[in-house]
């Protein structure tokens, strides 16, 4: 599993495409800077599913307060790349 | 994959974003177990949920117990009872802490130097008939005079079989006391007589719905969308029910595979400790359960489902809006 921001996009996209079914896109078709709110309809829901694969898969912790900066794909993956860093 | 955007032309899009965040994190609270009435159908008492728990009298541990909830992400605190307003000092913690709602009866005015923009809904069961049957007395004769022209006020009208065919009257008489009304309909929890909604009236009733929100915009609270899914138990070919309501206690929740529900949401009972299954009777059956606010969180827990085509999302819109205006998230 690559590390580099563009590895951890696409990783990223490919567990939101799968735990939410999402249709009609690949992670390599899926904008990384689409508003996931906004566009594609994400709620906190979704996103704590999502959250909860990515922790496991990066050992980090997603804070719940950060939850409504994490709108887009880039967002999700630079978080996680900061926080592995931090870690 | 569908976007938001592609369903919805600008204005509807604008609607959207003004909701899409608002991220409403609701909790209700049995403010006491006593109450000034005893109505024939009250899924507290008849459930003896009044019973569940010794009422917390330190109205120090209610404030403490507030924050803890704030602290838990809970941005708004639906109260209950009992009757509310016969403890205006645990009301008062929770006004000063959070959005707070609270339902009433209305025989006891809220004091507005004191609160001055609290949302009240106030329960109503009928007319007049209705209500002496049900609850022993007309109380809209006198919550309509505590209140009228409020803007911070309406009334929470529960619709019973018996009111087929004449729910224009009351909704007039709600816009001539300068309030709004927001619509659902009776569970009969105590099985009364003639209270019991058979499938026809339920077809009836909703087109009677849809007609009083034609016909009376500004003052009815509501969506077509919530007449259907209320009286059909039925959303995009889903049923309501157990296995699909979202207003289950969180921490009670042990359904597998879990629904889409609330999130943090908890019932709690007045001792500040005990909790209830749900947002309404605990020994209320899922499988005729009427609860206008499950049903309406049942559609907004579910958004993506909804984005398929423009009218389903638009419907989803509307029903959230409804939310968020019956607890003043968004202006009427
Ligand atoms: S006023 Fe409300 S709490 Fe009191 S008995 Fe009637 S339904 Fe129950
Ligand atoms: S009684 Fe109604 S609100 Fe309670 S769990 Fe059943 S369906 Fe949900």
């Amino acid at each position: 599993m690559g590390n580099d921001l563009q590895a951890v996009m696409l990783r990223t996209a490919e567990v939101m495409i799968n735990e939410l079914k999402l249709e009609d896109v690949t992670p390599e078709t899926f904008d990384p800077d689409i508003d996931l709110v906004d566009e594609i309809g994400i709620d906190s829901m979704d996103l704590a599913t999502v959250a909860l694969v990515l922790r496991d898969e990066y050992g980090i912790r997603f804070d719940e307060d950060d939850y409504p900066k994490l709108t887009t794909v880039r967002k999700i993956a630079e978080y996680i790349l900061a926080r592995k860093k931090a870690a | 994959m569908i976007t938001v955007s592609s369903l919805l032309d600008a204005s509807w899009y604008e609607r959207y974003r003004r909701i899409s965040k608002l991220n409403i994190r609701s909790s209700i609270y049995d403010v006491t177990n006593q109450c000034n009435l005893r109505c024939k159908g009250c899924f507290f008492f008849s459930s003896n949920e009044h019973k569940a728990a010794r009422e917390e009298m330190d109205l120090t541990r209610w404030e403490a117990f507030i924050d803890r909830e704030k602290a838990r992400g809970v941005n708004l605190a639906i109260l209950i009872g009992g009757e509310p307003t016969l403890h205006l000092d645990r009301v008062e913690a929770f006004y000063r802490r959070m959005p707070t709602f609270c339902a009433t009866n209305g025989l006891i005015r809220v004091p507005r130097e004191r609160f001055p923009d609290l949302m009240l809904g106030i329960s109503l069961w009928g007319d007049e008939n209705d209500e002496k049957k049900l609850r022993g007395r007309d109380t809209f004769s006198v919550s309509s005079k505590h209140y009228a022209g409020d803007p911070n006020v309406y009334y929470l009208y529960t619709i019973t079989p018996r009111q087929i065919g004449r729910t224009e009257r009351i909704i007039r008489r709600i816009r001539d006391a300068g309030l709004k009304v927001h619509m659902q309909l009776l569970s009969n929890d105590e099985g009364v007589d003639g209270f019991d909604w058979r499938p026809e009236e339920l077809v009836d009733i909703r087109s009677e719905m849809d007609d009083m929100l034609d016909r009376y915009p500004d003052t009815v609270i509501s969506s077509k969308y919530y007449h259907e899914i209320i009286t059909t138990g039925k959303m995009l070919g889903r049923t309501f029910g157990w296995k699909e309501c979202p207003s289950v206690t969180e921490p009670l929740d042990r359904r597998d595979p879990r629904p889409r529900r609330l999130i943090g949401f908890i019932r709690w009972a007045s001792d500040l400790k005990t909790m209830h299954r749900c947002c309404t009777s605990e020994t209320r059956d899922c499988t005729t359960c009427k609860d206008g606010a499950a049903h309406m969180s049942w559609v907004m827990v579910n958004k993506r489902a909804h984005i398929r085509t423009t009218r389903d999302l638009q419907n989803w819109i509307e029903v959230y809006e409804m939310f968020a205006k019956l607890y003043q998230f968004i202006p009427w």
